[in-house]
């Protein structure tokens, strides 16, 4: 193994560490909107997809590489929509007033 | 030149990871929960406009072509659907990042399928990412009532399971042995026919853990995609792949081990349990159904001291939140207490009816979880269960019930449990209620918010 990944091994160890603690505080009233928040987070799989279109040489990488962008991009919007959404009803300030 | 192109996009990804962190962390609190979406919001967006100036990229016209067909849809399509499909659209952005890192591990492994320690990781990538899109998608299926949400049962099912994942994974492992790209193919389609298969079997109420489940998947699937980048020319996006996935991956495994704990079950009993398949042998439930008039409903709440109201699903189907709030207000209004007492995992997500009864402007300090409802029940006049079934299903006390053990509302123990139902049907786990049987629980008949709306007419009369 190249000393790079022996790198990305301990930066994956802390990173894991680090997304038990952040989680383990979380209210059951934010679990919904923090599964969908943490669905938006792994989007940047969109990075790695522009790179592997961008690298692609022959058609089928091409086509491959073509849906993962497009599947990618989608995870990051979709994500990011629906999260917001959610939390947008958890905004005090724009609470209707009266009865529905 | 290269060299400093390159240390300020390396900035913008640390800025980046920086930003994702502080943004889950936000998330944890509801007063700066949407702080942290816009900081991990921001976060992608630098992050993938540095990614355009990476050196040694082309095909920059199918790059936007296709940053733009599935950003532009997958906006659109989070926004024009309703809030009650929230949990199936969660299942939908999540199946496509498991898809896109499948699709990232595909074009690794054709290009550098000789390259020993790349293609392994591009491998490993490719088994999760295709299990968490083909695992999603079912979820969504079932959730959106396409395909029958009771669990599908195949005969032998476990034996063809494990056969299908195991020869996927030698057609896997071939490819790389003989560095042959065409034993992909076959690899590919039986690791996604596993996921299909590995899902098919789980019933509707269990889609939550189902989705967390593939969500903590595809983190993990996007981290091996991560490392093989690392591997790479490329490797400096690698680390931002690695430490995002892995964030979800950790943090995603946590939510599915609480939420599964929160049913008093085992992931893996949620997985190969096929629960709710099969029927309670040999026991008899004494007593009969006893429907109730709305008129007699608001009688008994407005003479009510205390009323603690426990939704379920069948309030997000019958979209009655906002009724559920008008109720709330008139009982408040000739000073009845009102409480809601919310189960785990009511509905089909952790915090669904939070989440609905926030959007109708319930008060949030009038949602108490089990624990903390729980004591109260003996003392509380009227119990009103809207749409909710297996979480206030006694049986789940009983000895040889599927449900044993699994902890629930206690509601039975209230002076009046009135249950508003849309028919005489059994709930997600297919098992037979004995509250509804019991002396002190009425049956209301009816969509939830055409029910609720009687009650309310007529307690304005009172």
């Amino acid at each position: 193994m190249s000393a790079d990944l022996w790198t990305a091994l301990y930066i994956a160890i802390l990173a894991a560490f680090t997304g038990y603690e952040v989680i383990s505080r979380v209210p059951v009233l934010l679990h919904t909107p923090l599964m969908s928040g943490s669905n938006f987070i792994h989007g940047i799989v969109l990075v790695g997809a522009i790179i592997a279109l961008g690298i692609a040489t022959t058609p089928l990488e091409q086509g491959i590489g073509f849906v993962a962008v497009v599947m990618g991009a989608m995870n990051v919007t979709g994500g990011y929509v629906v999260t917001e959404r959610i939390l947008a009803m958890f905004d005090r300030s724009k609470r209707k007033g009266g009865p529905p | 030149m290269t060299a400093l192109v390159q240390d300020a996009i390396n900035s913008v990804y640390v800025v980046a990871v920086i930003a994702f962190i502080l943004g889950l962390r936000a998330m944890s609190s509801p007063a700066t929960a949407r702080r942290g979406i816009l900081y991990a919001g921001i976060a992608m967006l630098i992050a993938v406009l540095a990614t355009f100036f990476s050196p040694g990229l082309s095909n920059f016209p199918f790059i936007f072509v296709g940053v733009a067909i599935g950003g532009l849809g997958g906006w659109y399509w989070a926004r024009v659907v309703k809030m009650t499909a929230m949990p199936q659209m969660v299942a939908v952005f999540n199946g496509m990042g498991g898809g896109a890192a499948a699709a990232i591990a595909a074009v690794t492994l054709l290009s550098s399928l000789g390259n020993r320690a790349t293609a392994d990781l591009a491998l490993a990538g490719a088994i999760i990412g295709s299990i968490s899109i083909a695992g999603s998608m079912i979820a969504f299926l079932k959730l959106q009532g396409w395909l029958r949400s009771k669990p599908i049962v195949l005969p032998g099912r476990q034996f063809v399971n494990t056969a299908v994942l195991i020869i996927g994974l030698g057609f896997g492992v071939w490819a790389l042995w003989q560095v042959s790209a065409v034993w992909l193919l076959p690899f590919y389609v039986l690791l996604l026919l596993y996921g299909v298969l590995l899902t098919l079997p789980i019933g509707g109420a269990d889609m939550p853990v189902v989705i967390s489940l593939t969500n903590a998947f595809t983190g993990i699937a996007v981290a091996l995609d991560g490392f093989a980048l690392v591997n790479g020319p490329l490797g400096d996006a690698g680390y931002a792949m690695v430490i995002a996935g892995v964030l979800v991956g950790s943090a995603g495994s946590l939510l599915t081990y609480l939420m599964a704990k929160a049913m008093n079950r085992s992931v893996a009993n949620v997985f190969f349990g096929a629960f709710g398949a099969t029927e309670e042998q040999g026991t008899t439930i004494q007593g009969s159904l006893k429907p109730i008039e709305a008129s007699d409903v608001a009688v008994m709440l407005a003479y009510a001291q205390k009323v603690i109201i426990v939704p379920g699903y069948g309030l997000a189907v019958a979209q009655a939140q906002g009724k559920v709030r008008e109720l709330d207000d008139l009982l408040e209004q000739k000073g009845v207490a009102v409480k809601f007492g919310i189960h785990p995992v009511a509905g089909r997500m952790p915090g669904h009816m939070n989440v609905l009864l926030a959007e109708a402007g319930v008060s949030y300090d009038k949602l108490f979880d089990r624990d903390e409802i729980n004591p109260e029940f003996p003392t509380a006049d009227v119990v009103l269960v809207i749409g909710a079934n297996d979480v206030v299903n006694p049986a789940a006390h009983r000895k040889g019930s599927p449900l044993y053990g699994m902890p629930i509302l206690d509601v039975d123990a209230a002076k009046e449990v009135i249950v508003l139902k849309r028919g005489s049907g059994k709930g997600f786990a297919g098992i037979e209620n004995d509250l509804f049987y019991r002396d002190n629980c009425r049956m209301l008949y009816g969509d939830a918010q055409d029910s609720l709306t009687k009650v309310i007419q007529e307690l304005k009369k009172l």
